[in-house]
């Protein structure tokens, strides 16, 4: 089997089938080593990876840092607010610094797309791009598409929907890209003024009707409404949104089959999603959290096994 | 590439036979033991001993895969990633006397791996190994098999092949000595 054919894990739009298929049988490996009585491998003793998040998070850091730990990898962490960045220092200046204490790779987020390319071609380190501004966050992506993987045996020819704020989500766009390079069927739908134009131009559907979307598919991904990202009020209210696009028991019940409901986190109950579907058994969003340690396992273990020594 | 013989179909039975004999003498009914295959080709000589005491004894023997990708010592010396095998151990090692089982000891590094893999799993009362063939002298770690199906003394440009029925088509195993090897 050969390697990644990527030097970078910068957006999924760069990967072929066949990154991805190694990516998801490395993660199944990682999925039982983390399931073990001792959840530590020392592959990646040797191996330094900084954690830098200019924006805030908290499932996708303590994932990549749980991930990196399970590896053995030395980790270092570092938040903007807390930094030099705050005093005017310039993104390549704050990460050739830290490179200058040897460390082999960066794991980024950032709120500006591109970000992580940028880095890539300027720095002297293995990048992982955690979700750069409104563009991509591939690790969420593979590991959306390993859970489906997981609970429908595979992802071709499956149907997906990804429903909610598509123009603001990152994670929108590096499932469509991974989702169909895997062979499933997207569609998209949401109010028009959170699907942005041309988007049919990347081959996914376009639906304005929760409830036909919900007909179509087999798998529901519900995204967040991305409030912090938005500067002009995208539609009426909450209350208007939750009740036109929002995922309830009674629409779930109504549908003639079984869907299985996503979500990439964090929830905001009662708007995209209602609690009693957000704990249902149709709903997999712990185990795409689980799914997370493993995937980013996986990514960087791969991506480190071309670092030389 | 010289092709040389070194058990044939018959000789591998009765190898394997001494071998579960052997494993007799020292643990008796193996209600303390558990057998553990090193994965990829391990678990090859595993699942015949297992077969071969089962059908001696009686009564099934516990047994179990370990994939030791994660633990090797050769991470990032290689050109290409080495695809993890299943490791599939769903008894508990703790107080047990393992024996560990490969088809070719060679350099010893994989069993390093595999006792390092092990330990995941538990505290074993006690670790024994077997190993169907030994390519003596190539040790580079102080590692030595309990069992030994046979000992064979090689080049490190030869290469050991244990061929098995279900695979290759015909037990037997295999030298290959390079044509200009002198």
């Amino acid at each position: 089997m050969d390697n990644l054919s990527v030097e970078h894990l910068t957006g999924i739009k760069d990967l072929t089938e066949k990154d991805i298929q190694l990516i998801f049988q490395t993660a199944d490996s990682f999925k039982e080593v983390i399931n073990r009585p001792i959840k530590k491998v020392p592959s990646l003793r040797d191996i330094t990876i900084a954690n830098l998040f200019f924006e805030n998070s908290t499932r996708t850091r303590l994932s990549f840092e749980l991930a990196q730990k399970r590896l053995s990898a030395d980790v270092i962490n570092f938040s903007a607010s807390s930094s030099s960045v705050k005093k005017g220092e310039t993104l390549i200046d704050t990460v050739n610094n830290i490179l200058s204490m040897k460390v082999d790779m960066v794991v980024m987020r950032h709120p500006n797309p591109g970000a992580a390319l940028f880095l890539s071609k300027r720095v002297d380190a293995r990048i992982v791009n955690a979700g750069d501004g409104t563009h991509e966050h591939p690790t969420q992506a593979l590991l959306d598409a390993f859970s489906i993987r997981e609970r429908l045996g595979d992802v071709a020819g499956k149907k997906v929907v990804i429903v909610g704020d598509i123009l603001h989500s990152r994670v929108a766009l590096s499932n469509i890209y991974c989702l169909q390079k895997l062979g499933a069927e997207v569609m998209v739908c949401g109010p028009k003024t959170l699907i942005p134009k041309y988007i049919q131009e990347l081959g996914v559907k376009v639906e304005f009707n929760l409830r036909k979307a919900l007909e179509w598919c087999d798998v529901a991904n519900m995204l967040r409404i991305q409030l912090e990202r938005q500067d002009i009020k995208f539609f009426p209210s909450l209350r208007e949104y939750s009740m036109q696009y929002g995922l309830n028991k009674e629409i779930l019940d109504s549908l003639d089959k079984e869907i299985i409901v996503m979500h990439p986190g964090p929830i905001n109950r009662g708007v995209e999603i209602t609690s009693d579907v957000a704990d249902s058994k149709q709903s997999i969003i712990l185990n795409q959290v689980e799914n997370g340690v493993a995937i980013r396992m996986a990514a960087i273990y791969l991506l480190a096994s071309k670092i030389g020594r | 590439m010289e092709k040389q013989v070194i058990l044939n179909e018959k000789q591998f039975e009765l190898t394997l036979n001494r071998l579960c004999y052997q494993l007799i003498e020292n643990h008796n009914d193996f209600s303390e033991t558990v057998l553990i295959g090193l994965q990829p080709r391990g678990i090859h000589v595993l699942k015949r001993l297992k077969e071969r005491l089962e059908q001696i004894l009686g009564h099934s023997v516990t047994c179990g895969n370990l994939d030791i990708t994660f633990y090797r010592d050769d991470f990032r010396r290689r050109e290409r990633p080495i695809i993890p095998s299943a490791t599939n151990i769903d008894f508990i090692i703790e107080n047990k006397d393992v024996v560990i089982i490969d088809d070719v000891l060679y350099t010893g590094r994989t069993i390093r791996s595999g006792i390092d893999a092990l330990m995941a799993y538990g505290r074993p009362r006690n670790v024994e190994l077997v190993a169907f063939i030994d390519r003596r002298f190539k040790r580079q770690l102080p590692i030595q098999a309990d069992y030994v199906g046979k000992t064979i003394d090689t080049l490190a440009s030869e290469r050991v092949s244990v061929e098995w029925n279900e695979i290759e088509g015909l037990d037997k195993v295999v030298l290959y000595t390079p044509e200009n090897n002198g």
